[in-house]
């Protein structure tokens, strides 16, 4: 944790100042990046890193441990997906065989986006009504629950197509602008949506919102003393924090042109967690970092198959043991900076 | 003068250039896109890559000064690990055909981008006969098999020895739907009944819930629309519930030679099933065996779909050679494959039809008892063979969009 949540104040400006270069630098590297990196492997990466942020906004600013973020993450996806290709909306009750049907056809990939992104937040704020009700592991175990119920669902609803997932997605063009087959501008599309997604974290954690929010983290009891409603706090801040991973998945989506079950199953919530911790748990940079270095071990280790699982395994446990702050985390303890 | 000499001498300059880059580029890439560790592993998997390695040996390109390489690369089944390794590959790596690919959920990913991408894909292991169906494109070769084969072979044989009523276990994904698919339409055109269905989810441990409503069904004939790992699994807790020997009968609509292997003479005996090659079949195919066991880890004999990938590949490259160099365009060597009659010691003379569908016999085989089977990996007798032309969905049944009528 850097020097200025451990305080709980707000960052002085010279750590804002560092903050702020590191993000122009960032986003000068990736506008940089796909020139000598394989763009297919950073718009996965980019998608995986704003997913790790918004897990980060709940875990590394609230103290909130959900070990359900797949649903989120994956049910956009198939949202995306969904609206991409096909936009059916069948309402039909099974038995009865009635109801409405509904027939959008396929929709702009970036209403698309929005329409996962809005499913994602009523999920988020449906299962955050139930799951902020406990804390610590009851509120872990009960996200994981209700994100195997979205795993199941998915599994077993015809629009998902179980085992074989949405394919083909088509990629179109976003907003009618810009045409996403051509890789080059799809990569400036999901980059231009994941600087929109980290800023908008970065934003949140530092206004007075996000103080309330670590100042739930650091002591409940006290922020409710303060008279603060804890717990519409923690609702707001776990459905923002599944809207953009609703974004993330559902951009995801139109990325690599397919939604599977791999993105909703619980592994995916295993994964965030190690991404997050990796890089640096409440730090602004870190899961981005972890993202990077858990996809390209994914991309470049892939030929090695499972061993790709135990290697991971490995790096989850020299974490933990050596540097418990992450990478990013260690890298700001030793510039005594925010980062 | 001068100055034609001049535009003489760029000119040939120019031909040398292009020349050169012409005869530089007799380097192929192959992508061996598997399950290299899970239910279908056997199935193709490390063996495909052993397949694909024999046949560019038995191609002699490499001592015409080719350079052919095969990298093999595990899909985990999932489609969309499988799509991502595939665009890498397309896209990084130079990888210019994608072979095997068993699991059609993958299979159809798979298909879409080599079309998107303009490469080739030669599948042997996916079933789905949706591949050369309407989801058929002009850089797909389908080789080995497919559900129509399956089901038309297998499925008539069964109706016709009295197995009229029939319950399906299904896998839960492209494969299994296509497959049950297939079999119920050929089960009713032969005058049979189907009494239920259930599907179960791909790589099941536990088939006993499926099993029962399966047994109370009363159905003469359990069609096992399932693959590999799920076929054994379920035909062998089929025998531990009693199913087989309480009178109801267990048609495996695909089944390999790994899979009797591994359930054992005593288990697998008298199953029948179609194949479209089997290692004991004559000199060639024995021949090609022995090498092929020298090099597989766990020794047995190649299934269909090594044989396949084999075949697939001998004939891409032979395709190669008739084009005279690698000419980068996936559509261009797919329609030279189309265009050449096939002719390899496993699969014989055939062709590729316009859809993508490979043409050759396909046979019924039933599993051996234990006192015939004389020795090592002797499991099947021929019961009937089926003629190229007949074996497979006719062109004019075809969805596929390439095929003119």
């Amino acid at each position: 944790m850097s020097a200025a949540t451990q305080t709980g104040l707000i960052p002085t400006g010279a750590v804002r100042h560092n903050e702020m270069s590191v993000f122009f630098a960032m986003a000068a590297l990736l506008a940089l990046a796909p020139f000598g990196i394989y763009p297919f492997f950073l718009m996965q990466a980019m998608c995986f890193a704003l997913f790790a942020c918004a897990f980060n906004l709940l875990i590394g600013y609230v103290g909130l441990l959900s070990f359900g973020h797949a649903m989120f993450f994956g049910f956009a996806g198939y949202i995306a997906a969904h609206f991409a290709k096909l936009g059916t909306i069948d309402f039909t009750i099974p038995l009865i065989g009635i109801g409405p049907h509904i027939n959008l056809g396929p929709i702009n990939p970036a209403w698309a986006i929005l329409l996962a992104v809005i499913a994602s937040a009523i999920l988020g704020l449906l299962t955050g009504a139930l799951a902020i009700r406990r804390q610590g592991i009851y509120f872990a175990m009960i996200t994981l629950a209700l994100s195997q119920m979205i795993y199941f669902f998915c599994l077993q609803a015809p629009f998902t197509h179980g085992e074989d997932g949405i394919q083909s997605v088509p990629q179109g063009r976003f907003l009618g602008l810009f045409d996403l087959s051509h890789q080059m501008t799809m990569y400036y599309v999901v980059l231009a949506i994941f600087l929109f997604g980290f800023f908008a974290i970065y934003r949140t954690i530092n206004s007075p919102f996000g103080e309330i929010l670590k100042a739930i983290r650091e002591n409940e009891p006290r922020a409710i003393s303060l008279g603060y409603k804890v717990d519409r706090y923690k609702l707001a801040a776990f459905v923002l924090s599944a809207a953009l991973a609703g974004l993330a998945g559902g951009t995801k989506a139109l990325v690599s042109q397919n939604a599977s079950l791999t993105d909703v199953h619980w592994s995916m919530s295993g994964e965030v967690v190690l991404m997050t911790l990796l890089g640096g748990m409440g730090t602004v940079f870190g899961p981005v970092i972890g993202a990077v270095v858990i996809v390209a071990m994914q991309n470049y280790l892939a030929q090695y198959g499972q061993w790709v699982t135990v290697i991971q395994g490995i790096i989850f446990v020299a974490c933990v043991l050596l540097f418990r702050k992450g990478i990013i985390g260690e890298i700001a303890a030793k510039l005594k900076t925010a980062l | 003068m001068k100055s034609t000499m001049a535009r003489l001498a760029l000119i040939s300059a120019a031909a040398l250039v292009a020349g050169a880059a012409l005869a530089q580029d007799k380097s192929v890439k192959l992508g061996n896109l598997n399950d290299m560790s899970s239910l279908y592993a056997d199935v193709g998997g490390p063996g495909s890559t052993i397949a694909a390695q024999l046949a560019i040996e038995d191609s002699g390109l490499v001592a015409k000064g080719w350079k052919i390489d095969v990298v093999g690369g595990d899909h985990q089944n999932k489609p969309d690990v499988g799509s991502n390794i595939t665009r890498q590959w397309y896209d990084v790596d130079n990888v210019d055909v994608i072979l095997d690919t068993p699991n059609s959920g993958v299979a159809l990913a798979v298909n879409q981008i080599t079309k998107d991408k303009n490469k080739v894909f030669l599948n042997s292991g996916a079933a789905s006969s949706d591949l050369t169906g309407k989801a058929c494109t002009p850089n797909t070769v389908h080789w080995t098999y497919d559900t129509y084969a399956l089901a038309n072979t297998t499925g008539k044989a069964i109706v016709k020895n009295g197995g009229d009523s029939w319950y399906f276990l299904t896998a839960d994904y492209a494969f299994g739907h296509a497959l049950e698919r297939d079999t119920e339409a050929v089960v009713l055109a032969n005058g049979g009944k189907v009494n239920g269905k259930v599907r179960h989810p791909l790589n099941t441990a536990d088939f006993s819930s499926f099993l029962l409503q399966a047994q109370s069904s009363k159905a003469k004939v359990i069609g096992l629309a399932n693959a590999g790992g799920d076929t054994t699994n379920a035909i062998k807790q089929a025998s531990e519930f009693g199913i087989t020997s309480g009178g109801q009968k267990l048609a495996a609509l695909l089944l390999f030679s790994s899979d009797v292997h591994a359930l054992g003479l005593n288990v697998a005996q008298g199953l029948t099933f179609t194949e479209s090659f089997y290692w004991d079949q004559n000199d060639a195919t024995r021949a090609f065996s022995k090498r092929f066991q020298a090099r597989n880890k766990n020794g047995q004999p190649p299934t269909m779909v090594q044989a396949g990938t084999y075949a697939a590949v001998l004939h891409y490259l032979k395709a190669m050679e008739a084009l005279g160099a690698n000419p980068r365009d996936g559509a261009k060597v797919v329609a030279k494959m189309k265009e050449m009659p096939t002719d390899d010691p496993l699969f014989g003379k055939g062709s590729i039809r316009a859809d993508g569908r490979k043409i050759h016999p396909v046979y019924l085989f039933e599993v051996k008892k234990p006192s015939e089977s004389k020795y090592a990996f002797d499991y099947y007798k021929q019961v009937a063979m089926v003629p190229a032309d007949e074996a497979f969905r006719p062109l004019a049944q075809s969805e596929c969009p390439l095929v003119k009528k």
